[in-house]
């Protein structure tokens, strides 16, 4: 058990405002940045080629270890894509003895049902699999490849043999949210016990991309009632599948609680081992730690990366003298950095912040914006290294 | 309410464990967790798919007879459990 009575002591007296962390609840393993797909809106850093080392089996396990010990209990296996990795079997074993409960957040390609027995024997809980839409046509050009929306289906129905419980994942955005219904539809067909219905958030490359997907506020609004008809119709129905509908923050007046707060519960590992409060937070000018030079239990209490945010003593106004500070923690530190060139600011969703105009400006721009997906910025190493100079 | 000689069994994928970390029960489910009470998982802990839910009124009202209305209390919480579909019944 970690010691968190002395480490709290040694945090406390160094600065009084920052309050003793909860337990990494929620354990993040991004294994690798390889992936067969391009989505364009793919959270991964725009420079994830110049990411490309990977911590070997052994590393990770000591990571999910430790994580454990310190109160750790659900644990993500993602990446890029985490089938590349072929010692997953091996890493969902060791953290299934562990006690964790495994989730596996894929896209599907590269899952056969060979695999699928294979991680099931190993103790995998849950699989979660992403599509791009609905239809084929749209699921592939998004993907950038022509055999994804296939393998996805197939894989799906695999999954549900099986006898695991599915999340299906559709990342929605101005070029497939009008299709929400044929989406719930295919969901339903499928058999998915949760439907995560998500709005493009915009980090990483869907940041790059926004222009190009965020969608108006009557495609928004129109999404939202039709799958409230669906939540109205399954609820009736005594129907199990869940529908989760998460709005892009770009049409709020406040901003979300990000995170639940700055490394409140929430511990990601890239896949060099770098330890971050949110996955896009690589981006912010903050020095984050290392698994290999570090324990999980230094990181999560006493680095200076995941300490920067904790507490209000960093927030300047408006959030500081704010009542709604401890609501919403001055909403995404991400945010505030990429729109207003500071991270400390109120992001500027916050119709108090001085920069809330982007946000106005952003919604305007989706409302005349008609390019089509072909604009796009697909997500692949090229790119990546024509955009960030590696 | 819940015929009594139903079998509440936990819903395919979910995990009742303990949490050294948290000093209590959790319910573990697809990328979520429920933090339990005391009384919600001394009802768990008898969740094993063989018992039905008389005999998990009768084991439990032998264990806290001071506490009054215990039957509707389990009662209660298998409805709860069964609208949020934690629980299957047999």
């Amino acid at each position: 058990m970690l010691s968190s009575g002395s480490t709290f002591s040694k945090v406390a007296s160094a600065k009084p405002n920052v309050p003793k962390p909860g337990p990494p609840l929620w354990l993040l393993a991004e294994l690798t940045y390889r992936c067969p797909l391009q989505c364009p809106y793919c959270s991964n850093p725009l420079d994830f080629a110049k990411h490309g080392k990977e911590l070997t089996t052994a590393q990770w396990i000591e990571v999910f270890r430790q994580s454990r010990e310190m109160g750790a209990a659900q644990l993500g296996f993602s990446g890029g894509e985490p089938l590349v990795r072929q010692d997953l079997a091996e890493l969902i074993k060791a953290a299934r003895d562990m006690g964790y409960y495994t989730n596996l957040i894929t896209s599907g390609i590269g899952l056969t049902e060979k695999r699928i027995a294979e991680f099931s024997e190993a103790g995998l809980d849950h699989i979660q699999i992403s599509f791009q839409a609905a239809d084929e046509e749209v699921n592939n050009m998004l993907a950038g490849s022509k055999k994804a929306f296939a393998q996805k289906l197939a894989m799906a129905r695999a999954v549900k043999a099986h006898g695991y419980p599915m999340v299906l994942n559709f990342v929605t955005h101005r070029h497939n949210i009008d299709r929400i219904e044929r989406i719930i539809d295919l969901c339903l067909e499928l058999e998915a016990d949760f439907v995560e219905l998500a709005t493009c958030q915009f980090y990483g490359w869907a940041e790059l991309n926004r222009a190009g997907l965020l969608p108006t506020r009557a495609q928004l609004a129109n999404a939202e009632r039709i799958t409230n008809q669906y939540r109205a119709r399954l609820q009736a129905q005594n129907h199990p599948c869940k529908l989760i509908f998460v709005t892009p923050d770009y049409y709020e007046e406040r901003p979300k609680a990000c995170m639940n707060g700055w490394a409140n519960l929430f511990l990601d590992i890239t896949p060099d081992g770098t330890a971050l409060p949110c996955h896009s937070a690589r981006q912010l000018p903050v020095e984050f730690p290392n698994v290999l030079e570090h324990s999980i239990s230094h990181i999560w209490n006493e680095s200076f990366g995941f300490n920067r945010f904790r507490g209000d003593d960093w927030m300047p106004e408006p959030c500081r003298s704010c009542d709604e500070k401890h609501k919403d923690f001055g909403g995404c530190r991400c945010q505030a950095f990429m729109l207003t060139g500071d991270a400390s600011n109120a992001d500027p969703v916050c119709s108090k912040s001085a920069h809330h105009g982007v946000i106005l400006a952003a919604r305007e721009e989706a409302e005349r914006a008609s390019q089509g997906m072909q604009a796009l910025t697909m997500r692949n190493e090229k790119a990546s290294r024509l955009i960030v100079k590696v | 309410m819940t015929p009594v000689d139903k079998v509440p069994v936990l819903r395919r994928g979910y995990r009742f464990q303990w949490e050294p970390a948290q000093a209590c029960h959790v319910l573990l489910y697809p990328e979520g967790m429920i933090k339990l009470n005391d009384s919600a998982s001394e009802i768990f802990k008898l969740i094993d798919g063989r018992q039905d839910v008389a005999a998990i009124i009768a084991n439990l009202s032998e264990r806290f007879p001071d506490v009054p209305g215990i039957d509707e209390d389990i009662f209660a919480f298998m409805e709860v459990a069964s609208a949020q579909f934690w629980i299957d019944f047999l």
